[in-house]
């Protein structure tokens, strides 16, 4: 699974970019979160506050109870500020 | 048709290209965003576009094919940039032409309207206390509700 980080999520988790194998349990949206949180200080701290975080699933916005596995490119950011 | 890039745009030519040609035109509205040199009360230096790619392109252009679909266009335009941008910079070009204004009028606004809210563009202001991201902005989400039920896929 790709992971993309944008804008403050990539200041906070110090990276842009990475592919992870989540366990087998992790099938949505909500328990990816969950589980990257745990990753370290920096994703914790990103994933702090899940209200300012929007989440794409291989580049369609997506909600916490849709499915996510494994091939799927999952990006995390703000809220956009575009235009 | 959208574009994203680096580069700056001749607003005049690709206006002219826009509409060339087509006499059902009647009206061309546009819509030109700049940078400013203040945030707040605070002074801007320069900002930084980022957005990602690849989702960037696909959301514009479900953006520009919604638009189409509500009013009857002509021809219409995006051009948004990434990358360093100074204060007077220009940002974003949407333009939207029909045979007469109001289509024209409207269809701008919801580009720029949808644009604002769904298409993954972020802003890192540089100004002397350091670089910041941008927040976004209630008004925003407020403005692109006016334009009521948003289709399979475009909603945030």
């Amino acid at each position: 699974m790709k992971l993309l980080y944008f804008a403050w999520l990539k200041t906070k988790t110090g990276v842009a970019e990475e592919d992870l194998t989540p366990p087998p349990e992790v099938t949505t949206v909500a328990e990816l979160l969950t589980w990257l949180r745990g990753r370290g200080p920096g994703h914790a701290e990103a994933l702090a506050d899940l209200t300012a975080l929007k989440v794409a699933v291989n580049q369609e916005y997506a909600h916490p109870d849709d499915p996510v596995r494994p091939g799927d490119e999952i990006a995390l950011f703000p809220p956009v500020t575009g235009g | 048709m959208i574009r994203v890039q680096e580069e700056d745009f001749d607003l005049g030519a690709e206006l002219a290209k826009l509409t060339a040609g087509n006499m059902k035109v009647g009206g061309l509205a546009v819509f030109v965003g700049l940078v400013r040199d203040m945030a707040g009360d605070q002074a801007i230096g320069a900002m930084t576009l980022e957005h990602y790619p690849g989702m960037t392109e696909k959301m514009l252009a479900r953006i520009e094919a919604e638009a189409k679909e509500r009013w009857p266009l002509e021809a219409s335009l995006i051009i948004h940039r990434v990358g360093r941008l100074e204060p007077g910079d220009q940002i974003v070009l949407v333009a939207a032409a029909s045979a007469h204004r109001q289509a024209a009028f409207d269809a701008c606004q919801f580009l720029i309207d949808w644009l604002k809210t769904k298409a993954p563009f972020w802003k890192l202001e540089e100004s002397g206390e350091g670089a910041q991201w941008v927040d976004a902005r209630d008004s925003d989400t407020a403005a692109t509700k006016r334009w009521a039920t948003p289709k399979k896929g475009t909603a945030e």
